[in-house]
């Protein structure tokens, strides 16, 4: 400690200012938090603090993180993962400092956060970076409300733990009442190695699934079917990249065997801030027996509507309010490829445990999710075939492109199910944009708008599902503007390479040459996914909103879920100035190279 | 394309003035720049409608963003990964003297492109190695599932021999996993050599592996023994267990059988020109 002391003693920066509390902290045998003296390989605590006020501080470090038996290598902050909540309030400034107590660099990303560009937090776009033992300080004003989080932008830091909530309390009345709040954030942990599993994703497909088609499989195919994705090249049980047993599925930083209890009174109307602060996993969020009322997405409130379930992708966030009745009940979150499931139990007498539902069985991809959309019906039997079918119907009624109207039989023949008349990959059909190359393995031959779509395995659920088109803003836009232009970027990747991209252009390919908008000029985006995985495609420092045929009451979102072999469309303007990130949120799809630069021209001054 | 406009960029950057004033030594302790907005990144972005992205430039300095610019464009899509495969390593058990087999292959590269190396050989204990040979391949991706392979093969075994290799390796509709590849030795002599295997899943860990391998030549090669038209031709089957992906033992069996002029050079030397192997071996990588 004293040399520490010493070689420290003329760089009175902040970690010396630190390290030497620390050290008479030790000579006069006080408690100091492990936290605040750097790298100690102490173990990280579960759940978090809350931090706010005029400066907050954040301390990243490394340490040890345990949840149930598996343990491993974790990056958290303050001495937990998650790290500790920063609560900040509309029509404030806010100081946040990021202390750096790693040997890398690190760095704080504000997730839909509107502020100036320089403080985003993305080394290399936004600025460069947080140097091991410096700090980083954002100030900026404080101009919106809602549920956000924070998380590392360098590497793959995020994997390890480096990820926390924020919540923005409104400066006026909350429009949402209630009596008791609870963060739900979720996230997996693995001990391996980020480094580690991308690189198994880049030589080896299917490496993490335990689902794969096999003779004895159990899945309801049939031998056509089968037949056919072979032939392809394909695999229908590709829902997830990464997924249990590699991942121990989370909330709030405790597995399954962490038995995480939320306490209640009977009466209260309960806020539960959701927010999917995982690398690489889409949840199904239910809690058998009691209904939630969604009231915000992504940190915009939203008309309340009332769902049992709902599918949380990448990065979004919901607020749901619910108000149970005495008892214990069970926040089940499942993976969308259903191979885990992180819980929680909600309950008004400490100790109870409630019932979890078991795994359902995994969801399969269809036709549909190849981009066949109304062309052919019902991929398969038994995983919602003709539901897909039916929930086109009600696509086509508000269909934000105007695609036509799907051709539909009663009866359907499975022989018709042939691929002959498909093909999996017809470049011709790609705009002269996209850069045709060995990293599309599949064009879209009949993208739909899934607007409607409420996630992969949710369209034969019997109960009500969220959907994007059920979402709808709280306060009308009436200062609606038609877009000025319209652009279409096609989501690009090879599954067997690891390949991802926009318009065939990794990030690498294209870092000379960002997306560029004229400042304040209104754009529709036509995001087509010409592959076979859901991307959670976000957008930095500018909310964009969804065109769901809600007019007026377009939802605005910082995170949308193109759906397989679909598209998505957004209507965004672009008047906040500077260079952005703009990438899929499937951590490993991005560093892959699914990411591209937005750049917002600055405006005119005079003079 | 991209180092011309990389160029430009740094001409531009280098003749702005704005930054050439702007002193970032603020970098070196805790960062605020909230008063240091001194420079109006308009100014640097308005007239901009091509180029790098720069914005941050303005704020932070081109030298202090250069480093972090490239370390992002480096880690979003141009990693490199280093596999290597031991596809079979095995124990020959047969009516004759017993005897061993590898094949084993890997890469070092990005997406698009790798050096790929290959390596094969089988013998008999207590004899002479009957085949050597190592490859070393430039792979360039050609499609989303197959690459063009381009390089030389060494043989050790015998007359030495050094070939000029070109062929494509990939994967065929119904993930059939295919190698073919042609080869012209110094000396002249024509030969291919088509390999295709497919990993079929009974469960999630037991994995049948049918395997089939012909060697053709165009000419005969008495110094080889080998006969024009079909060489050899190997089937096989192989019941792998994986006790994880990476490392999955296997038993099998496999039959050789050499054909026309290579199976009149076989009875020659009374050696059976039909074998059948029981094999037992170790599937790996890492």
């Amino acid at each position: 400690m004293t040399n520490a002391l010493n070689n420290h003693l003329f760089e009175p920066d902040r970690r010396t200012v630190v390290r030497s509390l620390a050290g008479f902290a030790a000579l006069a045998s006080l408690q100091m938090p492990a936290w605040a003296m750097g790298k100690m390989g102490k173990t990280f605590h579960k759940g978090m603090d809350e931090i706010g006020g005029p400066d907050a501080h954040l301390h990243i470090a490394d340490g040890l993180f345990r949840t149930g038996k598996r343990s491993g290598h974790g990056i958290g902050m303050n001495g937990t993962i998650p790290g500790p909540l920063i609560r900040l309030r509309e029509g404030t400034k806010a100081k946040l400092m990021v202390h750096n107590m790693l040997d890398e660099d690190s760095s704080v990303h504000w997730h839909g956060l509107l502020l100036p560009f320089q403080y985003d937090g993305v080394p290399g776009i936004s600025f460069p970076g947080i140097k091991p033992g410096k700090t980083f300080s954002a100030e900026f004003d404080v101009r919106q409300s809602g549920t956000y989080w924070y998380h590392s932008h360098s590497g793959l830091q995020e994997q390890m733990g480096h990820y926390g909530p924020m919540i923005i309390d409104p400066e006026g009345k909350d429009p949402v009442e209630y009596d008791r709040e609870h963060i739900i954030l979720l996230s997996e942990f693995a001990s391996m190695h980020p480094h580690r599993i991308m690189k198994k994703l880049k030589v080896a497909e299917g490496y993490f699934s335990q689902q794969k088609t096999a003779t004895f499989d159990g899945y309801d195919m049939s031998a056509e079917e089968r037949l056919m994705w072979g032939r392809m090249r394909m695999m229908p049980t590709d829902i997830a990249d990464v997924s249990a047993p590699t991942y121990t599925y989370m909330i709030n930083g405790h597995g399954p065997a962490d038995n995480l209890e939320l306490p209640f009174e009977p009466g209260e109307r309960i806020r539960l801030r959701v927010i999917n602060g995982s690398a690489m996993t889409f949840f199904n969020i239910r809690i058998p027996g009691v209904t939630m009322t969604v009231v915000q997405a992504d940190g915009q409130n939203v008309r309340p509507t009332q769902v049992d379930e709902f599918q949380i992708g990448v990065a979004e966030t919901y607020d749901v309010i619910i108000t149970p009745k005495a008892g214990a009940f069970a926040l089940a979150a499942e993976s969308m490829d259903r191979s885990g499931m992180a819980q929680a139990t909600l309950t008004s007498q400490p100790g109870q445990r409630a019932g979890f539902p078991e795994l359902r069985d995994p969801p399969l991809l269809s036709v549909i999710d190849m981009g066949h959309g109304g062309m052919v019906e019902g991929g398969h039997d038994g995983h919602g075939g003709m539901d897909h079918a039916s929930m086109d119907h009600s696509n086509m009624n508000h269909g934000a492109a105007g695609i036509p109207k799907p051709a539909q039989k009663a009866s359907e023949d499975h022989s018709e199910h042939d691929m002959g008349g498909m093909r999996m990959r017809d470049t011709s059909l790609l705009p002269g944009s996209v850069d045709v190359n060995a990293g599309i393995d599949m064009v879209a031959m009949n993208p739909q708008d899934r607007m409607g779509f409420p996630g992969l395995g949710l369209d034969d659920v019997p109960h009500r599902v969220l959907n994007y088109k059920m979402l709808r803003a709280l306060t009308p836009n009436h200062n609606h503007r038609d877009p000025d232009r319209e652009m279409e970027l096609h989501l690009t990747g090879n599954m067997e390479r690891y390949m991802w991209s926009f318009d065939g252009k990794k990030y690498s390919a294209v870092s000379d040459s960002p997306l560029r908008f004229a400042h304040d000029e209104k754009v529709r985006v036509k995001l087509v996914n010409d592959t076979m995985m859901a991307h959670p495609i976000h957008l930095h420092g500018i909310f964009f909103e969804l065109v769901n045929g809600a007019g007026h009451a377009q939802p605005k979102k910082h995170t949308v879920i193109v759906q397989p072999g679909s598209s998505a469309t957004f209507d965004a303007k672009f008047d906040e100035p500077g260079d952005w990130a703009f990438h899929c949120h499937l951590l490993y799809h991005m560093h892959a190279g699914m990411m591209q630069t937005v750049s917002v021209a600055f405006p005119e001054k005079a003079g | 394309m991209n180092k011309l406009l990389l160029a430009l960029a740094v001409t531009t950057l280098l003749s702005a003035p704005s930054l050439a004033q702007h002193d970032h030594s603020q970098m070196n302790d805790s960062v605020h720049v909230s008063q240091d907005m001194n420079i109006d990144p308009a100014r640097q972005a308005k007239s901009k409608t091509s180029g790098p992205p720069n914005a941050a430039d303005a704020i932070w300095g081109a030298d202090a963003m250069r480093e972090s610019r490239e370390a992002l464009y480096k880690e979003h899509g141009n990693m490199s990964v280093f596999w290597f495969q031991g596809d079979r390593l095995e124990y020959r058990a047969r009516q004759a003297e017993d005897g061993y087999l590898w094949d084993v292959q890997g890469y070092y590269g990005g997406d698009t492109d790798k050096l790929w190396f290959k390596s094969e050989g089988e013998g008999s204990f207590g004899a002479q190695i009957e085949q050597a040979e190592v490859q070393a391949l430039w792979s360039h991706a050609i499609g989303p599932f197959f690459d063009l392979q381009g390089g030389v093969r060494q043989d050790f075994n015998g007359p030495e021999r050094t070939h000029f290799a070109l062929g494509v390796q990939g994967i065929a509709p119904y993930f059939l996993e295919i190698d073919l590849a042609t080869f012209l030795s110094t000396k002249g002599d024509l030969t291919a050599r088509i390999e295709g295997e497919y990993d079929h899943r009974l469960t999630q860990k037991l994995i049948l592996q049918p395997r089939a391998e012909i060697n053709l030549s165009a000419q005969d090669i008495p110094e080889l023994e080998i006969g024009s038209g079909i060489d050899s031709i190997e089937a096989g089957l192989r019941l792998r267990y994986e006790i994880t992906p990476e490392f999955g033992p296997y038993f099998g069996i496999e039959q050789e059988w050499k054909l026309g002029g290579s199976r009149d050079f076989a009875i020659a030397d009374g050696e059976d020109p039909s074998v059948t192997n029981y094999v037992v071996g170790l599937r790996f990588w890492f």
